[in-house]
């Protein structure tokens, strides 16, 4: 049976807690807000260069002289896995929801006899992998400096993924991030983004191309990349903050419950001493 | 009075403009190229320059540094690498995006340096006719 004293620190103390997780719970909120905007802030760009891309890949992608950006090495033996997770914890299973469908992902491919490599982008994935994967990362970006993912961050992976490709390093290459679907809904995905797929049905515009298709293409599928890094950061950002919210509106209601036992138990103990306390003198005042 | 059209002009962190114009100037890859409501529908690359938008309301014009532009009959969609309207445009930003340039070009295998290097000369292009 823990003192009074005990239990008042005790109160005390997660009292506290419940002061921090709220005003993360508020500072993850804000940045959400602002992580959405400039994920919808990005949007018109990046369906833009799809749909163009997806346009120009239908009416070069049969042709010989395709670029390896799009048509691919010609083989899927090595696969780089770009797992994007967040610099931070505290935010539910964030986290470990990508590092577990990057390893599913892994070893499914191990499974089948292709090397994988793996480049993390973000502390958290990193650690988590580090334990059975280790042998297997060549990279990492660090964006622990970054306040707010700009364009350049992307471009700075993006470049880093490319000089690896045309390196020879690996075939195939896969982002992996979580989806932003709602507070509390992030999906994890996994997009491959060499060689280049596209979504959706190509628009059947016909251009001019100046200079060539092949040369717009050869100068856009780089790009493309560094798109596509560009919303998976984006995405994730604000996956990140919507799962810190809601993972911290969690740990607030349940320090509040943890509160109120504490209190029922505080106020029972100290009613039991009044109580011995009270038997004590009577049962004194009886024996005289 | 001539046809209008729809002019976007979209980086990837934001779309900065989208009006109603009667033509826009676009610095191609092959070429300076305006075009006007029925233009022909192309998709160019951009290098380095100034997109002019003129619209009723006056002129208005951006500093690109690269992208491609898709034109149609009805209108102008420029996804720009990154773009700034001139007037934000600053001498040392200018500088800064040169010397970017520089050590691209500085660290560019010998078969793309001449693209680096015509990239570096268009910044400075650009910088001239942004009069900085």
């Amino acid at each position: 049976m823990p003192s009074l004293k005990d239990l008042k620190n005790r109160i005390g103390s997660v009292k506290n807690t419940r002061k921090i997780t709220k005003a993360m719970q508020m500072v993850a909120a804000a940045k959400l807000r602002r992580a959405q905007e400039a994920a919808v802030a990005a949007r018109p760009y990046a369906e833009r260069m799809n749909a163009v891309m997806a346009g120009l890949a239908a009416s070069v992608g049969g042709s010989d002289q395709a670029p390896r950006l799009l048509a691919g090495t010609g083989d899927d033996r090595v696969h780089l896995l770009v797992v994007m997770t967040a610099e931070r914890g505290l935010c539910g299973g964030f986290n470990s929801s990508i590092a577990r469908l990057a390893r599913q992902h892994a070893q499914a491919l191990l499974a089948t006899g292709k090397s994988v490599k793996i480049l993390t982008v973000g502390r958290k994935g990193r650690e988590q992998l580090r334990r059975d994967m280790s042998q297997n990362f060549v990279g990492h970006v660090d964006l622990s400096a970054v306040k707010r993912v700009g364009y350049v961050d992307a471009q700075g992976i993006a470049r880093d993924i490319l000089a690896r490709f045309d390196a020879g390093e690996f075939d195939v290459a896969t982002l992996f991030f979580n989806r932003f679907q709602s507070v509390i809904s992030q999906i994890p995905t996994a997009q491959q983004v060499i060689p280049a797929v596209f979504e959706g049905a190509a628009t059947s515009a016909l251009y001019d191309y100046e200079p060539s298709e092949e040369g717009i293409l050869a100068d856009l599928l780089p790009r493309n990349v560094a798109t596509q890094v560009f919303t998976a950061l984006l995405e994730n950002g604000a996956s990140e903050q919507g799962a810190r919210q809601s993972a911290m509106d969690n740990a607030t209601r349940n320090a509040g419950d943890m509160i109120n036992r504490l209190t029922i138990q505080y106020n029972r103990s100290r009613q039991a001493a009044i109580t011995k306390e009270l038997i004590e003198i009577i049962s004194g005042a009886e024996a005289l | 009075m001539a046809g209008t059209l729809q002019f976007d002009l979209v980086s990837p962190e934001r779309r900065l403009a989208s009006l109603a114009v009667t033509e826009v100037g676009i610095p191609g890859t092959a070429g300076d190229l305006t075009a006007m409501a029925g233009h022909e529908a192309t998709i160019t690359t951009l290098r380095p320059g100034l997109v002019r938008a003129v619209g009723a309301d006056g002129v208005r014009a951006f500093a690109v540094t690269g992208g491609f532009a898709e034109i149609t009959a009805a209108g102008v969609s420029v996804l720009a690498e990154s773009a700034v309207p001139v007037e934000e445009l600053t001498g040392t930003l200018l500088d800064k995006m040169i010397d970017e340039a520089r050590s691209l070009a500085a660290m560019a295998l010998p078969e793309d340096r001449d693209t680096a290097e015509k990239l570096v000369h268009d910044m400075q292009a650009l910088k001239t006719a942004a009069g900085h």
